[in-house]
């Protein structure tokens, strides 16, 4: 039974559980609704959701298992036949992920092959008997899967053909009980939850607790979500440290991968560190006073039409996608500066691309970014502190230098420590605007790398998740993660401390 | 009733320090002050009383222009402050309000020091040469504010690390330590508890000395007691201007009768 | 009222009239004047920013809405038709008709040339426009024979040139096309067979191998992103309003809920591009590859879709915090007090009341979702994938690019046409974010109430 079917069973009997259920309530105030204990819709609602709650959730789990059992079982039909005789140490280990990469491959194509029978099944161009029955030596299967539209992207051999129809066998199989046990489990809960509506059953507050129950779990997807960031970056950064010296990640000062060179390349997270920490910091020159004194004006003088005019556009320098900025410091800012510090002006820029480009333009970006936020906590600072200054005869910029500014100062900082963890982040725009190459230099105007650009490029393309050119972008991955987290964490408390004074 | 004001403290009459004459304020469109003439005199205690809403704190925000730090508020009239017309072209409102101190309603020392809190005036309106004598300003501020003996011992502390009531007397003294001539309190003593209203109350006396002091207050007993000349303010208009002892004794207008009675407001 | 140490220092406590400035005030208020013009610079300098943004922005881009078409005359006649259908080469024999086709077009013209065969001018036409003809007879059979007006793309570098992109010591290296063809380029312009006009295609259609910058489209990349602002709505909205509905109105105050509020705050400040790597590791190669959920695949937008959920939910979360924060305590007191639970309180009273704002906030998370490119970058929506337009089976699972993806692709190919086609498709999709901010924009003004 496909699985809609399934779906449109229970939903089917979540509504009649929600007619009878309150018909049933009903019935047992005599038919005088004030005679019971919730609203009669809430005796509907709590049959129903009785009913969808359980089903779906073991629908879910049983999904999840069904398909973990039958990989499992279909995997060791796939072999592993390489041959690691004679290889020890690193290349031995090598040589198994090399084999593992190649079996989940082929489990990928047993996948395919097997979606493809399926479509053939119910498009009724094989019966189940003839897909199980296929051999590779009788018909071209990834002819008769190309023709019907089917993707294969790889040889289709026997072990794959055989596994993939183990798989349409067994999951036929574990589909037929999957549905028998989801609509058992429905139908208990559907004569469970009539049986309850009875006019003294609390029904409101039974539907309210499961509403609160589903509410919690959303909150939760928030940790869910970091737990999944942590164990993702956190498997494969381990990973890669088992087949790389951490002391040469963390300390290396030379960057250069070389696809298939192994365990012996440099991949130092200094150069990478550096450009980041270059850019960001030529970004915030730029923008932290920009912003700040834009602020200071729209917050303090600006009158309101200035201000509805210049706010929303900034607003819209702030909703400009990172890879506009990317561009226009790629085909506009690039050469215009390389026009001024090229070999035709000054002499000290060797290409369009470098720190100065991805900075000025990062700096432009992050303008709005500070603005508003400093905007915010300006407007903040009490008015009365603004008085008590006004009525001693201070003008209005000794006001701000000497009494909303030191107020405001932690707000600031802690703005000025968001941006900068922008600044680390950003992406798209060092992509297009810094250059490719890691480099420890003190010229702004030389192309450097960052450690987000480097994540990119080392995991775009074909990448051969068992090289630790590779899997280093992981352990890039985790440096970005926990820098951002820590500059996040100070800038909270001071934010926060800043909050608790007024 | 109320505590009998002193009225031997009122038996001499000082010269006319601040005058108005029609005044007008809008806010927008809605007129806050109508008509309003008054005079105040130097070295004395000037009272506004009157129901909320009642327009007493706006005008007395007029008195050293802090509307105009509202940019709707419109202010027409004339007031003169020793016979200059302070809305005239020509005054700085800046130079003015050195002349003109404030308190406000809520105490609001800045997050500074005690120290500095003092200093912000002096050190704006260029008061001083030396340190030595900032720290003379800022000593005999804090004495003028009945402060000294409290906190000469940590003035590097911060002032939001104050209580309720010495807070307001730092903002008396930081006010009194630019030099104003008129002292202007937007009730100052609303946000403190009875001691330390009763602090501040002895103080405002003693300003008195000193400065022409205008208080606006919600208490009608905090006026009778601190004050020798009373305006009650009704609906935007200054309904009655006398002594303090005789608008609560022998109020001439019916309204401001009802009032001290407790019958409106 | 005088104390000794003013007597010394000018200050204002010395009788002075208002009327005059003191030389203190005067130097003050130039202080003053300063320290605004430098606020006014500072806002200029932004707004400076912001018009050279938008000039570049559109003049580099208002091009790729244009393009250079030539009209041709011909005739397929039904031997041409078969042979070139039984041809190995089918769309080079159309090719090989239509630059025929266009040559007697321009002889017709009276146009003089140096060409004399139809391959000669071959530089002229799109690579594609083969194809593009082998399509229009097998749709309209009844043109087999008949002679037609047949509209053709002209190759990038023609289109370049007429555009101002090329010139003629630009091409002086390049083989395929000389400076013989540019001149007949000329003539043809000027004699009305070859002309610019409003380039639909690049609204409507996909993307093309590297070679035809003239044909390839946004409108792939514009469905790609519509499957994953769906999946970004689906998900984003249900949850975040429920999580903020028990964070804000029943969450205990305990070490829990402040730690999913601190779990809230870090997740926003997470980089885009770790998001992509949190698709890559669990719906990718977890989901899809050690759980088997084929619908998890490279490329496929409703991963693309669920990464940037992820990464919209914390924005959208606390908007939505925000707008229920400033619902009155008041309203939820007066439905309590007549007797309402605490979940009808919410449902009936408070939420209505904050949706406007949290529907502001999702239209302005959804917008920083479409801009987004990185978590694309890391699930693989930045490959060349040409989708048949017409036959889209998994609209959500089937590899598809998103919009900045597609300008991502573009400005990778580092050639003029292309740069032309990527600033081109970030004028498709800031209209589409103006439109998303000004509608929350107008939402914001309409509905924002004052308690």
């Amino acid at each position: 039974m496909p699985g809609l079917w399934l779906v449109l069973i229970v939903l089917a009997l979540a509504i009649a559980g929600y007619v009878i259920g309150r018909q049933r309530a009903l019935q047992s105030g005599g038919g005088n609704s004030r005679a019971l204990h919730s609203l009669p819709r809430f005796y509907g609602w709590n049959v129903a959701i009785k009913v969808l709650l359980p089903a779906f959730i073991w629908l879910a789990v049983w999904s999840l298992v069904q398909t973990i059992i039958v990989e499992k079982t279909v995997s060791g039909i796939i072999p592993k036949e390489e041959i690691t005789i004679g290889l020890e140490g690193e290349d031995l280990d090598l040589a198994l992920k090399v084999i593992d990469a190649n079996h989940s491959l082929r489990m990928a194509e047993m996948r395919r092959t097997a979606e493809g029978l399926n479509y053939l099944i119910a498009a009724d161009l094989l019966t189940e008997d003839e897909a199980q029955n296929l051999t590779l030596d009788k018909v071209d299967v990834e002819k008769l899967l190309k023709d019907a539209g089917q993707v294969v992207t790889g040889e289709i051999i026997a072990p794959v053909l055989k596994a993939s129809q183990r798989k349409l066998a067994l999951d036929k199989r574990a589909d037929i009980m999957k549905s028998i046990f989801i609509i058992g489990v429905a139908l208990a809960f559907f004569i469970y939850s009539v049986l309850q509506s009875h006019k003294d059953y609390r029904a409101r507050n039974s539907v309210e607790f499961m509403i609160l129950g589903l509410l919690v779990l959303m909150a939760c997807i928030a940790i869910l979500t970091t737990v999944g960031i942590v164990l993702s970056l956190a498997f494969n950064t381990v990973e890669f440290f088992s087949i790389y010296n951490w002391t040469d990640y963390l300390f290396g000062t030379t960057w250069s991968p070389r696809s298939g060179a192994g365990t012996h390349q440099p991949l130092g997270l200094l150069p990478l560190l550096w450009g980041t920490l270059y850019i960001s910091i030529i970004a915030l020159v730029v923008a932290v006073p920009i912003g700040l004194f834009a602020a200071i004006y729209l917050a303090e003088y600006a009158s309101p039409r200035v201000r509805g005019f210049v706010k929303p556009a900034l607003e819209v320098l702030a909703g400009i996608p990172s890879i506009v900025y990317g561009l226009f410091a790629l085909i506009t800012v690039g050469p215009m500066l390389l026009d001024i510090f090229g070999n035709s002006g000054i002499g000290i820029m060797p290409g369009a691309r470098s720190v100065m480009t991805a900075g000025l333009v990062m700096g432009i970006m992050l303008i709005p970014f500070v603005s508003s936020l400093s905007d915010d906590i300006i407007n903040a600072v009490p008015q009365y502190l603004r008085d008590g200054s006004y009525g001693l005869g201070a003008t209005h910029s000794e006001t701000i230098k000497q009494v909303i500014l030191p107020a405001a100062l932690p707000g600031i900082v802690g703005a000025i420590i968001l941006a900068a963890s922008r600044a680390i982040g950003e992406t798209m725009l060092v992509v297009f605007g810094a250059g490719a190459a890691g480099k420890l230099s003190g010229n702004p105007f030389e192309a450097m790398t960052t450690v987000t650009a480097k994540i990119v490029s080392q995991l775009t393309g074909d990448a051969d998740f068992t090289q630790p050119e590779v899997l280093v972008a992981y352990a890039l991955g985790t440096t970005l993660f926990i820098l951002t987290l820590a500059l996040n964490f100070i800038a909270q408390r001071i934010v926060n401390k800043y909050r608790e004074q007024y | 009733m109320y505590d009998v004001p002193n009225t031997e403290r009122d038996t001499t009459v000082n010269d006319i320090k601040i005058s108005a004459n029609k005044v007008q304020v809008y806010y927008g469109e809605k007129q806050a002050i109508k008509d309003v003439d008054c005079e105040i005199q130097d070295k004395t205690v000037t009272a506004f009383i009157g129901p909320s809403g009642c327009g007493k704190s706006t005008f007395l925000r007029c008195l050293n222009r802090m509307n105009d730090t509202i940019s709707v508020c419109r202010v027409e009239g004339s007031i003169n402050l020793d016979g200059e017309d302070i809305y005239d072209k020509r005054v700085d409102p800046v130079q003015l309000r050195a002349k003109v101190g404030m308190v406000f309603q809520k105490p609001n020392p800045f997050p500074k020091s005690i120290y500095d809190n003092v200093a912000y005036g002096p050190r704006i309106h260029g008061l001083f040469k030396t340190k030595a004598e900032l720290d003379d300003i800022v000593e005999k501020a804090l004495r003028r504010g009945a402060l000294w003996e409290e906190v000469k011992d940590r003035l590097g502390d911060p002032a939001t690390g104050m209580s309720g009531g010495q807070q307001q007397r730092l903002c008396i003294a930081r006010a009194v330590a630019t030099e104003p001539e008129v002292l202007l309190m937007d009730e100052p003593c609303s946000a403190l508890d009875p001691i330390a209203t009763a602090q501040v109350e002895e103080l405002i006396d003693e300003l008195r000395s000193n400065y022409s002091v205008v208080i606006v207050t919600h208490s009608m007993q905090q006026a009778a007691r601190v004050s020798q000349k009373t305006a009650f303010f009704h609906l935007g208009n200054l309904v009655e201007f006398d002594d303090t002892s005789k608008i609560f004794t022998n109020p001439e207008d019916p309204r401001t009768e009802s009032y001290i009675t407790g019958r409106i407001g | 009222m005088t104390m000794e140490h003013t007597d010394a220092v000018p200050g204002p406590s010395t009788k002075s009239s208002l009327y005059a400035l003191s030389p203190h005030v005067k130097k003050r208020n130039a202080k003053e004047a300063r320290f605004k013009a430098i606020g006014i610079g500072a806002i200029l300098i932004g707004l400076v920013f912001l018009v050279i943004l938008v000039t570049q922005i559109v003049g580099n881009g208002a091009s790729a809405f244009q393009q250079t078409r030539i009209d041709v005359e011909l005739t397929v006649s039904q031997e041409e038709f078969d042979s070139a259908e039984k041809s190995s080469l089918k769309t080079s024999k159309y090719r090989g008709i239509l630059e025929n086709a266009l040559l007697v077009t321009i002889q017709e013209n009276g146009i003089e040339t140096p060409f004399t065969k139809g391959k000669d001018i071959r530089p002229l036409i799109s690579s594609g426009a083969g194809n593009t003809l082998r399509q229009h007879l097998l749709t309209h059979p009844d043109q087999i024979g008949e002679p037609f007006k047949f509209n053709v793309l002209t190759n990038g570098t023609v289109d370049g040139y007429l555009k101002g992109r090329v010139s003629r010591e630009s091409i002086a290296n390049d083989k395929s096309i000389n400076e013989a063809h540019l001149e007949l380029v000329d003539t043809l312009k000027d004699s009305g067979v070859l002309r610019k006009g409003f380039n639909m295609g690049f609204i409507t259609g996909n993307d093309t191998s590297d070679l035809r910058p003239e044909q390839s489209g946004f409108g792939q990349s514009m469905l790609g992103s519509l499957a994953m602002m769906i999946v970004v709505l689906l998900v984003c909205l249900p949850i975040s309003v429920g999580a903020s509905i028990y964070l804000e109105e029943f969450a205990p105050k305990n070490k829990i809920t402040d730690f999913i509020e601190v779990n809230i705050s870090n997740l926003a400040a997470v980089p885009s591009i770790v998001f992509g790597i949190l698709a890559l590791a669990a719906f990718i190669q977890f989901g899809g590859g050690t759980l088997g959920f084929s619908a998890l695949r490279n490329s496929a937008p409703l991963v693309g879709g669920l990464a940037l959920s992820l990464m919209t939910l914390p924005t959208i979360i606390i908007a939505t915090r925000a707008s229920l924060k400033a619902v009155p305590g008041t309203i939820r007191e007066a439905a309590l007090g007549l007797g309402a639970s605490r979940m009808q309180a919410v449902f009936h009273h408070i939420l209505p009341l904050a949706m406007p704002g949290i529907l502001t906030g999702t239209i302005i998370g959804l917008a920083a979702a479409l801009g987004e490119t990185a978590p694309l970058l890391m699930i693989g929506m930045v490959a060349f994938v040409q989708m048949d337009l017409d036959s889209v089976s998994g609209f959500f699972s089937d590899p598809n690019v998103g919009m900045p993806a597609q300008i991502y692709i573009w400005a990778t190919r580092a050639d003029g046409a292309w740069y032309e086609r990527a600033w081109g498709g970030i004028i498709i999709l800031l209209v589409f974010l103006l439109t998303m901010n000004i509608i929350a924009i107008i939402l914001r003004r309409r509905f924002e109430r004052r308690w």
